[in-house]
């Protein structure tokens, strides 16, 4: 197919003597929500970690706009602009504020001009219902306030991709909606994101395509998420999204 | 108590507070700058350098403040290094309190979770960028209590000076009471003395704890 975006090829990552993938391949296209669900440990986050170079990786190769993804420091740094990461923990700096939390990198690290970038900010958090809190300290908001603008601020540096990890896992159930419309936003708008996620529904909705990973190989995978919700083909899939039912 | 004589004694009292304060905060400019820059090369793990921190951390931790003192007094001179006294109880006074302030500020950069450098990273960030922006202030608060306690550590420790002929308060008191003998006296003015440069000071910290922790910690 064409447009892909992001490229995988062959990875191989270990912990020591533990390998986690060995010859692991994906391919995320310009404008596709990529979905990966599995057990825990099972490598989902250590894959998203890899893509933006905070995992070095024993082998194989991660392309994004067929650039190689490299560990040093000239090329990391600038890959990481175009690869969005948001936390399950958000993990905002404490001691700075809402806006300043946004402003940081672009200003400092693209080197934007401050005028243009908070208007930008403003702009953002006022979709995302926040506006009014720019001035607040991360301490003084809610866990999904908090997720809102650490979306934000990823958006801010206008990256290509988006890796969400876990976003809402932290989260208390009624916060975790406020969040996920915001995500189901950026996929209608055409944003390209690859999702590590526990909330099936969640999944479900969003998802162009959903991979299904267990020890570090794809079980199952579908550009069809209500099918394979409905009707997974691998027993392994079937018995997981088991565990996701009360009845 | 004789407050006439106490009175009379002020203005020795004074001359030795500035005499005290001129050295201890000599002493305690160089003892933050040792310390965050001991603390800075410890954390990045700089080989050699992180020894060589490693070794002065254990040695002035280890030793009397009134040894380290007479060493620099008393033996350098031998082997043709001739320092002032002034300048010796600054150096001591600030080598002791580098060994103190890096392990505190360390134990500051050690408080923030690696996540928050992965955080600052996959931004963009250089690990300059990473470390100015991010790790730094953060450790920098969070230190503030335990630099403040060695902040006024130090200065009291200033009274050993005494040993090295410099007029500070403790010296200035042995010294009156020698000539007079009046005990009692001296020894009150010497303990209001301390009070008068130490209490500001642990007022005005903690009202800097409050402001600079306010980001962090709320109120």
């Amino acid at each position: 197919m064409e447009n892909v975006l992001l490229s995988v090829r062959h990875l191989r990552k270990a912990f020591g003597e533990h390998a986690i993938f060995e010859d692991f391949n994906l391919d995320v296209h310009k404008g596709e929500v990529v979905v990966i669900i599995g057990p825990s440990g099972c490598g989902k986050s250590t894959l998203l970690r890899c893509l933006n170079g905070l995992e070095p990786i024993q082998g194989g190769e991660i392309l994004l706009d067929g650039e190689k993804v490299l560990r040093d420091n000239t090329s990391i740094t600038k890959m990481r602009q175009k690869i969005g990461m948001v936390f399950q923990s958000y993990e905002l700096f404490p001691h700075k504020t809402i806006l300043k939390n946004i402003l940081l990198a672009p200003m400092k690290v693209q080197k934007r001009p401050r005028a243009e970038v908070e208007a930008e900010a403003l702009k953002l958090l006022q979709k995302v219902g926040l506006a009014d809190r720019k001035d607040d300290y991360p301490r003084q908001l809610s866990g999904g306030q908090k997720q809102r603008v650490a979306i934000v601020r990823a958006l801010c540096m206008h990256p290509e991709i988006l890796l969400l990890d876990e976003i809402t896992a932290a989260l208390d159930p009624e916060m975790v909606r406020e969040v996920l419309d915001v995500v189901l936003s950026l996929a209608r708008a055409g944003s390209t994101m690859v999702i590590v996620t526990h909330e099936m529904n969640f999944a479900r909705a969003i998802a162009d395509r959903i991979l299904f990973i267990e020890n570090g190989k794809v079980v199952e995978q579908s550009d069809n998420p209500k099918a394979f919700f409905a009707h997974p083909v691998t027993a392994r899939a079937r018995d997981f999204l088991k565990s996701f039912d009360y009845e | 108590m004789d407050f006439a004589v106490m009175k009379a004694y002020l203005p020795r009292y004074w001359e030795a507070l500035l005499l005290t304060l001129k050295i201890g905060w000599q002493g305690v400019l160089l003892a933050l700058a040792l310390g965050i820059a001991c603390a800075v090369v410890v954390h990045l793990k700089i080989p050699v350098l992180r020894r060589i921190v490693g070794a002065y951390i254990a040695l002035f931790r280890n030793t009397p403040l009134l040894v380290q003192l007479f060493f620099l007094y008393f033996a350098l001179p031998k082997i043709g290094i001739r320092i002032s006294a002034e300048v010796v109880g600054s150096l001591g006074l600030g080598l002791l309190g580098g060994a103190y302030m890096a392990e505190t500020f360390r134990s500051g950069l050690e408080n923030i979770a690696p996540i928050q450098t992965e955080s600052a990273q996959s931004l963009g960030m250089n690990p300059v960028q990473v470390f100015g922006y991010v790790i730094l202030p953060q450790a920098v608060t969070s230190s503030v209590p335990g630099l403040l306690a060695n902040l006024i550590f130090l200065l009291k420790e200033t009274s050993v000076f005494s040993t090295i002929s410099l007029m500070d308060l403790m010296f200035t008191a042995k010294d009156l009471i020698g000539m007079y003998a009046k005990t009692i006296e001296c020894l009150t003015l010497l303990v209001i003395f301390y009070l008068v440069m130490l209490l500001p000071v642990s007022i005005l910290g903690s009202w800097l704890e409050r402001r600079l922790r306010y980001a962090e910690f709320g109120n």
